[in-house]
């Protein structure tokens, strides 16, 4: 069992921005040198990998780069934004089990300036795609507001609940320097008015498109000890792949409404002593608004179908039942598949974040619902 | 149609007699052997039973709008020129967790814009209707029934 056994021990990001001049292992190298530099900990000890399969510097180029030590162990995790929490947590288990001493997680992206991966009418047509995308459901927006039309329908969730996830986040952003959307407010008029993606969903309802990268560090629990920084721990690491799932277009289980996130959950909270009442903050992965309320049910922060209400009466901002996405998230910090999500999680409770949960202990992190997931609790 | 081309999915041993029952203008689907459950989309194994390779056949066409979307700009261009048009998803009625992606149109033939998007609701009864025959690879579309 996981329990503690490794910590985040460092941080690291680059600027965020449509478009950023470096190459992604240019970027991806200031981050993950930053983070070395968070934890007072030289390349030359790195000797562990995990990073998303999407990812295009592969762990020779980082490592030759870096000049890192041997490299013991390596791993990638697939399905873009459902990758970020599994990495930290699958290097967190390399470490407790020996495999690797100092692991290093990062994510690389052009997703800005670069192109939209579902404008290439030649790519994804394995199943499921081929069962949507003739028919003009074709981009990631398209296969959730299906799945969002469908849960307003079953349990009376309106467009005012999406804008409050939108708004909440937004706000976080506004104090956030390093966002996006730093001292850019949205108002409820503004979404109101915005110009539709996909019916029900309207721009604000969809995340950014941003260049940038980021990366943390990690060790074990002993080693923590020595580091610059005082150690996150991670507590709980959980995967997920639902009975009979699709990803993105999750239309062909008995209840498309319960995404990976339920899988996912039952094994986060089996090995956990910190259950859903006792976490403090959380970063939920945020593509599109829809997801956050889905979320908050599969990890069981409230039941089913009532996750939109949730976020009623300012449930996710700060000093509501749930502050969540403290930096912006995906929606209005920087979208970089979700590992800003990470860095945030880690900086509260480092008490290092622009909008302070008091006393905060305990933080979930999740990666995205719809697509093979999974999720952290990190800890204090 | 041709703009379409390039979106058409590829035909292989798993999914060839769904597309060989859309040229003669039937909705085909699996069934498991062994359990006796229906399965979509097709597969090589039935999840079910034995796991034994699933039967063909052939079902009413007949089902309930599920959710649907409207999508807008931006889109690729083949789908550009007709937006906002609609994607409906059909629970079919031999079994309601069987799901087709489809467009909701006005008459065989009819574009996937060519219902008013405020016409549309979840629940609505469909039927479904083939793309004419001199097409490749018939789309299944879905009118009101």
């Amino acid at each position: 069992m996981l329990k503690d056994a490794a910590a985040i021990v460092g941080i690291g990001e680059t600027a965020f921005a449509k478009a950023l001049a470096p190459s992604e292992t240019s970027l991806a190298l200031e981050a993950i040198l930053q983070a070395l530099e968070d934890a007072g900990i030289d390349a030359s000890e790195v000797d562990g990998f995990a990073s998303y399969s999407m990812e295009t510097t592969d762990e020779v180029e980082v490592a030759r780069n870096l000049g890192a030590g041997e490299i013991t162990f390596f791993s990638q995790v697939g399905y873009g934004g459902g990758a970020g929490p599994a990495c930290v947590g699958q290097l967190a288990l390399a470490i407790a089990a020996g495999q690797c001493r100092v692991g290093v997680v990062w994510r690389s992206r052009k997703r800005g300036s670069g192109k939209r991966i579902w404008s290439d009418p030649s790519i994804q047509f394995s199943t499921p795609a081929a069962w949507t995308r003739p028919w003009g459901l074709i981009r990631p927006v398209d296969e959730i507001a299906l799945l969002a039309r469908r849960y307003m329908h079953e349990y009376g969730a309106t467009r005012d609940h999406f804008a409050n996830v939108a708004l909440a986040f937004r706000k976080m952003a506004n104090r956030n320097p390093r966002a996006t959307f730093f001292e850019k407010p949205l108002t409820r008029e503004q979404y109101a008015e915005a110009r539709w993606i996909s019916e029900p969903l309207c721009l604000y309802d969809n995340c950014l498109e941003s260049d940038g990268a980021l990366a943390c560090v990690l060790v074990s629990a002993e080693r923590a000890k020595d580091c610059r920084q005082a150690p996150v721990y991670v507590h709980a690491f959980g995967q997920g792949i639902g009975r009979q799932s699709h990803t993105m277009t999750n239309y062909w289980s008995e209840d498309p409404l319960m995404g990976p996130a339920w899988a996912c959950a039952k094994q986060l909270y089996r090995n956990s002593d910190i259950g859903p009442s006792e976490i403090d903050v959380a970063q939920i992965y945020d593509a599109f608004t829809p997801l956050v309320p889905l979320s908050l049910e599969g990890y069981g922060f409230c039941d089913r179908g009532e996750g939109a209400a949730f976020t009623e009466e300012g449930g996710l901002e700060v000093g509501g039942r749930l502050p969540t996405n403290t930096s912006g998230g995906g929606l209005s910090e920087a979208y970089v598949h979700g590992f800003n999500l990470i860095n945030e999680g880690v900086r509260q409770l480092r008490g290092e974040s622009c909008n302070p949960v008091e006393n905060a202990r305990t933080c979930l992190v999740t990666g995205g619902e719809g697509v093979p997931t999974s999720a952290l609790i990190l800890r204090k | 149609m041709d703009d379409f081309a390039p979106l058409m999915p590829p035909i292989d041993e798993t999914n060839a007699a769904f597309w060989e029952g859309a040229r003669v203008g039937e909705l085909r689907v699996q069934r498991c052997v062994d359990s006796g459950r229906l399965i979509f989309p097709p597969r090589s194994r039935s999840p079910w039973g034995r796991h034994v390779e699933p039967a063909w056949e052939v079902v009413s066409g007949r089902g309930q709008i599920w959710s649907f979307v409207i999508p807008h700009p931006p889109l690729i261009p083949q789908f550009s020129e007709l937006a906002p048009y609609n994607v409906i998803l059909v629970a079919l009625d031999e079994d309601p967790t069987l799901r087709m992606v489809g467009n909701l149109i006005s008459e065989p033939g009819a574009a996937i814009n060519s219902v008013p998007s405020q016409e549309i609701e979840i629940g609505a009864r469909v039927r479904v209707v083939f793309e004419a025959e001199s097409e490749e690879l018939p789309l299944p579309r879905w009118v009101r029934d």
